[in-house]
């Protein structure tokens, strides 16, 4: 590919910064027992609320400092980032395969199929879906399945709307009735013809989703809603440091940082990975 | 000898009960031109997906039979019906931009059919493809093949649709204004290698376009469509010396010439449109009798 073309495109910095922040964040969770500097459960109430590194009064070994409960802030936010990455990868890859399956399926066969698996969409994008997804682990029961599931119950309708439109698009094109003709099945159409051509838009979806899904856990371990209070999450963590906003910021503001930076990087990277994936932009 | 494509007043409706097809009736001898002529609307890109199958599931047929080589296509079963006309027809389609699979690379785009659908081995398929990009005067066939189709120009797309069209030796291809997306001076050397290959195949060929030029050139014989009705058909000579309906005059005189474009560009004649509204009235009315 030319690469002035990328550039102009903006999709090279782009598609390296967005990925190299997740492989970092990825990397470190992954490798969260070997590179922690700390136990993330570790109390100790003589280093409460110690400073990150380049303030007065920190402690080397605590770089971004520690909690009221004296605990690590650094490897709490390593070892929460495994449930996140945990979360994002499953709830976002579930709801993919459903949601992406059914708007092929309505996108591409219309008729009945479509107005029944639309409709059932239209109710469920009623539903406000945080507080969907509250109730949902409420019934459920906490822990790492249920949020999983929860997440993947609210977000498959984001892919079935857009992958009806963009199937219902492709199935108009002359390419399709030219397969029709020469004599292809329709299900051997849709898998052949017509998926391939919305796989760019279902990786982007895929890769925003993922920070969707970041977010929906962190605002579920926020109420106290997500896995057990024991493990670190980001959103528990910004919650505690809700809590002591005025004696320690860090508390809150690095996992903020941590958060947002993800969530970015997700749906940047999706979009630059589209822009690569789409034979025709490329 | 049967006709190689026999349609028997073929009427279509749409769901508000208007007709878009009126009692059609037209046929193609096998290695024979049919060049079907009209305005935009008057049915022509309609009669040939009804032929090959693919109307809009919004266009219901009620009247009619359509013989492919003898085979009643209206009487066959669905999956048997698929089969037929993948077997026996094939698409030159109006715009080369949209009907090749931006995804896939040209070679397994093009021979996956006759391997999958037709059986053939890979090996002959391949070379069976490479025979007609030669044939379409595709000079680099090995860069073309794996290229993906945003990578080619608009005529040589239509250079690869028609080779693919012709590769698996269909008795009849509909041929759905093939020239009228493409520039002009390409559409000369697209019309003339549809000509070349006709002869060569022996391939009879429906050519759907407005254009009175191209229905001279390439066809031996023309049905006039207005409307959904085809108000005359007549051997391609016979109908540029002789046209006999009066909306074939006007068409005729409405040709543009080069030695007075503008003046030669007139309108079809408000008494001309007159008649054939009447002509239309009245066939609808005596349709409509005996189908409620």
């Amino acid at each position: 590919m030319d690469e002035a073309r990328m550039a102009r495109r903006g999709v090279g910095p782009r598609l390296w910064l967005a990925g190299g922040w997740l492989l970092l964040a990825l990397l470190a969770a992954i490798l969260a027992p070997l590179i922690a500097p700390q136990d993330p459960l570790a109390q100790d109430l003589m280093l409460e609320r110690l400073p990150p590194f380049w303030l007065d009064g920190a402690e080397p070994g605590y770089w971004l400092g520690t909690d009221s409960l004296g605990r690590d802030l650094l490897s709490r936010l390593i070892f929460a980032g495994r449930i996140a990455f945990i979360v994002a990868f499953a709830a976002a890859i579930a709801a993919c395969l459903v949601g992406s399956a059914l708007g092929l399926i309505a996108g591409y066969f219309g008729g009945w199929a479509d107005r029944i698996i639309s409709r059932i969409v239209d109710i469920w994008m009623a539903f406000p879906p945080v507080l969907f997804a509250i109730l949902l682990v409420a019934v459920l029961g906490t822990g790492l399945s249920s949020v999983i599931i929860a997440i993947a119950v609210i977000d498959w309708t984001r892919f079935c709307r857009v992958i009806r439109a963009e199937a219902m698009g492709q199935s108009r094109m002359d390419y399709v009735e030219n397969a029709r003709i020469a004599g292809y099945g329709r299900i051997g159409i849709m898998l052949r013809e017509v998926l391939p051509n919305v796989v760019p838009s279902i990786v982007a979806l895929l890769s925003l989703d993922m920070g969707i899904a970041v977010i929906v856990e962190a605002i579920l371990s926020f109420v106290n809603l997500s896995i057990s209070t024991d493990d670190p999450t980001w959103g528990g963590i910004i919650a505690e440091g809700r809590l002591s906003i005025h004696q320690a910021w860090w508390v809150l503001v690095f996992p903020l940082i941590t958060l947002i930076l993800t969530v970015l990087s997700f749906s940047q990277f999706g979009e630059a990975l589209k822009a690569r994936f789409d034979p025709v932009l490329r | 000898m049967s006709a190689c494509l026999d349609i028997r007043s073929l009427s279509a409706v749409l769901p508000n009960g208007q007709r878009v097809l009126r009692s059609v009736s037209l046929s193609v001898q096998p290695g024979e031109v049919r060049a079907l002529v009209g305005e935009s609307g008057a049915g022509k890109t309609m009669i040939g997906k009804a032929v090959l199958g693919v109307l809009p599931s919004s266009v219901r047929i009620v009247e009619g039979d359509m013989l492919l080589e003898g085979e009643d296509l209206g009487r066959l079963a669905p999956k048997a019906r698929r089969t037929l006309i993948g077997a026996r027809t094939a698409l030159i389609p109006q715009d080369p931009l949209t009907a090749l699979n931006p995804s896939r690379r040209i070679g397994p785009q093009i021979t996956d059919r006759l391997v999958r659908i037709l059986g053939w081995s890979g090996e002959r398929a391949d070379k069976r493809i490479r025979q007609l990009l030669d044939a379409v005067q595709i000079r680099d066939p090995e860069r073309v093949l794996k290229c993906y189709p945003h990578e080619l120009s608009g005529g040589m797309r239509q250079r690869v649709l028609i080779a693919a069209a012709f590769a698996a030796e269909p008795r009849l291809i509909v041929a759905d204004e093939p020239t009228t997306a493409l520039d002009v001076t390409v559409q000369k050397q697209i019309l003339r290698l549809i000509a070349q290959l006709q002869r060569d195949h022996g391939t009879a060929i429906l050519f759907v376009t407005h254009d009175l030029g191209v229905v001279a050139k390439i066809s031996q014989k023309v049905s006039v469509l207005y409307a959904g009705k085809v108000v005359e058909e007549a051997a391609t000579a016979d109908l540029f010396t002789a046209p006999q309906h009066p909306y074939s005059r006007a068409l005729m005189a409405a040709t543009p010439r080069y030695t007075d474009p503008l003046a030669s560009l007139k309108p079809v004649d408000d008494a001309v449109l007159a008649g054939l509204a009447a002509e239309i009235a009245a066939a609808d009315q005596a349709w409509r009798r005996p189908h409620g």
